[in-house]
């Protein structure tokens, strides 16, 4: 009998019916909901006289419209003041009423980012098919749980059918050895792999993340890892169960307990590859040669190392490429070969789904402590990804770290990553975040995201431009 | 049928064809996130390609006719007004999973994206709404570039049942699709209410799911 990749057991173990196409019925475990992309699915189920399945297998949070300033969070959804976005807020918590869904509305410590929330809660476990209307979904991955994004019309498809249909996607595995350098982050790992397969590189793959500096990140660090797979143009990223993930998981909330625990735990342990499972692409990478890595373009695969310089597009290989490098440095106004430490800053984003677990908070306080944000810098902001990130961060006392730094100290939610709320950057300004995507006007019209890890974010705002940290000595 | 789900059979489509000559379009681009406030599926067309359209920002409720055009931008010249394919370039569709980026094009009036590749998620959001996106390899996209760049009025007959692309000249590409994909479009078929059909393989999985997996249900 073939071996079989992690991704080929979860498939399997989730295939409901398979057409003579290929296209399968993929049976879904758990699916997760917020306020954007759900209002038209729910739309959908009225207008059919349709219910959901199973209420129970669904869970909803809203985050990406949600405000983060204390003012306007503590007077509840009316206190939202874009009418538009309330009336999307207050659309969730109606149709969550309406279909029985359990949702951790706006007043909720358990609400945050559903990606922070979910794997927080135990409400993400490993084996499970994971879906929700978010390209972020991937990052429950690092769970050993096969995570998707999904659009709309599958949002609806889910909630009707417990059910979604797809077509069985290609094994990678993306084997890293090796120690990772002082200095140098999951996030960093993983900004060097989308600069090394490029953000198609993944297409039409599901990728396992293995090797030995994988199964030495921890739990938080991993999810950043499988955050960004969809950067790489996987839909799902994956990393295999092991210790680490079972001691993750055990006594969250939602996880089972007692005799069920135990049953669950050794259902659990089977999710690995099998050694030589056959992979259609295999690729190694080197861990110790990764420095902290910055961002310079409009495009996740457009980074380079902290001590590099910006790309000249005469250098590039192909006339698309060297297109698309010209165009990535006219929007964000900067030249070939400067100096990646020379970019000067306006703000600074600790949060987002990749970066605003609690591990994140506490190395990027670690490196503030003490100093103050520079003169230059317009606005540094920490914005926890959930209620209960905020309040363990607040009983560590990291939020008065950050406070007498100069950062400000936000509530819960997406924010900044994408400004769908009022958290956003003015034209032409630069901003090191710790999100996943520097696209085009993405963190405000005209905007110029560096995406980085939290520590270099934090130097960054303590600089006002980046700064390699292996060396960085801090300045008061 | 506000905020209803239109799946509008796809059959043939002639009409003209567009460019959008930049690789790696993400979704951003296709349809900014201040206009993902809304809570409909319909009203994202004129805020297509938002950014690159106008030379303002552009914000929900606004009268878009009396917004600054960007001139150099192709979808505002005039002899691609009215055009129903897009020719694109590599990795198109590429970032979040929203939904409103193909809306945002169908409201426009594309019904047919060419492209070299696409993203994963957008490439299946486009079917489920009736929308046809067709990956031709890099050379044939190329070709279309130039011909629609040389002959102003350029179209494309895209006959979906015989999976053939007509050119002007009479030239006849052919393109690859899923039989079940096909088989939805050509009759604009609900695909829940197929799943629903299969609800009885639905719920032998689940009884069976229950015995090994039982914390998933309990
Ligand atoms: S934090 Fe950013 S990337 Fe993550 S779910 Fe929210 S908007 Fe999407």
């Amino acid at each position: 009998m073939a071996r079989k990749t992690l991704y080929d057991k979860l498939w399997e173990a989730h295939l409901v019916e398979k057409q003579p196409d290929g296209t399968s019925l993929i049976y879904i475990d758990r699916h997760l909901l917020h306020e954007v992309t759900s209002p038209q699915a729910f739309e959908g189920l009225r207008l059919q006289g349709r219910g959901p399945w199973n209420p129970e297998a669904n869970l909803a949070t809203p985050d990406h419209n949600v405000p983060t300033s204390f003012a306007e969070r503590s007077s509840g959804i009316d206190g939202i003041q874009d009418p538009i976005s309330r009336l999307q807020v207050q659309t969730l918590d109606e149709n969550c009423r309406l279909f029985n869904i359990r949702e951790f509305g706006m007043d909720d410590e358990r609400q945050g980012i559903v990606h922070v929330m979910g794997p927080e809660q135990g409400v993400t476990l490993p084996g499970m098919t994971i879906v929700c209307g978010d390209s972020h979904t991937s990052t429950h991955g690092a769970l050993g749980a096969l995570a998707q994004g999904i659009g709309t019309s599958e949002v609806e498809h889910v909630l009707a059918t417990q059910c979604l249909l797809q077509k069985k996607m290609k094994n990678m595995l993306i084997k890293v050895e090796g120690k990772l350098g002082p200095g140098v982050t999951a996030k960093d790992l993983v900004l060097y792999i989308i600069g090394h397969i490029g953000t198609a590189g993944g297409t039409g793959y599901t990728i396992e993340f293995g090797g030995s500096t994988i199964r030495s990140l921890s739990m938080e660090g991993r999810m950043t890892v499988c955050n960004m797979a969809i950067e790489a143009g996987a839909r799902a990223g994956l990393v295999a169960v092991d210790e680490k993930t079972l001691a993750y998981v055990e006594n969250k909330p939602f996880a089972p307990k007692g005799a069920m625990w135990e049953q669950a735990k050794a259902y659990w342990q089977q999710l690995v590859s099998d050694d030589d499972a056959e992979f259609d692409k295999v690729i190694a990478i080197d861990a110790a040669v990764i420095e902290p890595q910055v961002s310079w373009g409009t495009s996740p695969e457009m980074v380079t190392g902290v001590t590099g310089t910006v790309p000249d597009p005469e250098k590039a290989q192909t006339e698309t490429q060297a297109e698309g490098i010209t165009n990535a440095l006219n929007y964000m106004g900067l030249k070939a070969d400067q100096k990646m430490i020379d970019i000067k800053l306006d703000r600074v984003f600790i949060g987002s789904c990749t970066n605003s677990r609690i591990e994140d908070l506490r190395a990027a306080a670690e490196v503030v402590k003490g100093h103050r944000v520079a003169t230059t810098i317009k606005q540094a902001m920490v914005v926890p990804g959930s209620g209960l990130v905020k309040k363990q961060a607040e009983q560590e006392g990291l939020d008065t770290v950050f406070k007498e730094a100069g950062f400000e100290w936000r509530e819960p939610g997406c924010s900044m990553c994408l400004a769908m709320n009022e958290d956003k950057l003015g034209k032409g300004e630069h901003c090191a975040s710790t999100s996943n995507r520097n696209f085009e006007g993405r963190q405000g019209f005209g905007g110029r995201t560096h995406l980085v890890s939290p520590i270099m974010a934090a130097s960054a705002a303590i600089a006002g431009h980046f700064v390699d940290i292996r060396t960085w000595k801090g300045e008061k | 049928m506000e905020g209803g789900k239109v799946m509008e059979p796809f059959t043939l489509q002639k009409g003209i064809v567009a460019p959008m000559d930049r690789a790696n379009v993400d979704t951003d681009l296709i349809i900014p996130k201040q206009f993902l406030k809304s809570i409909k599926r319909t009203g994202f067309g004129p805020n297509l390609f938002d950014t690159l359209r106008y030379m303002d920002e552009g914000q929900p409720g606004m009268d878009n006719s009396n917004r600054p055009l960007n001139s150099d931008f192709a979808l505002n010249q005039k002899r691609y007004q009215g055009a129903s394919i897009l020719v694109a370039r590599e990795n198109f569709g590429c970032g979040s999973s929203r939904e409103h980026a193909p809306w945002a094009l169908l409201g426009y009036g594309i019904r047919v994206i060419i492209a070299p590749s696409f993203a994963d998620i957008f490439f299946n959001n486009c079917f489920k709404n009736g929308m046809l996106p067709i990956v031709q390899p890099e050379q044939m996209v190329a070709a279309l570039f130039a011909e629609m760049y040389a002959a102003p009025g350029y179209t494309l007959e895209v006959d979906l049942e015989s999976q053939q692309i007509r050119k002007p000249s009479g030239e006849i590409v052919t393109f690859k699709v899923d039989a079940f994909r096909k088989h939805c479009l050509l009759n604009g078929l609900d695909d829940i209410g197929l799943t629903l059909e299969k609800k009885d393989a639905i719920l032998a999985y689940e009884a069976q799911r229950r015995q090994v997996t039982p914390w998933l249900f309990s």
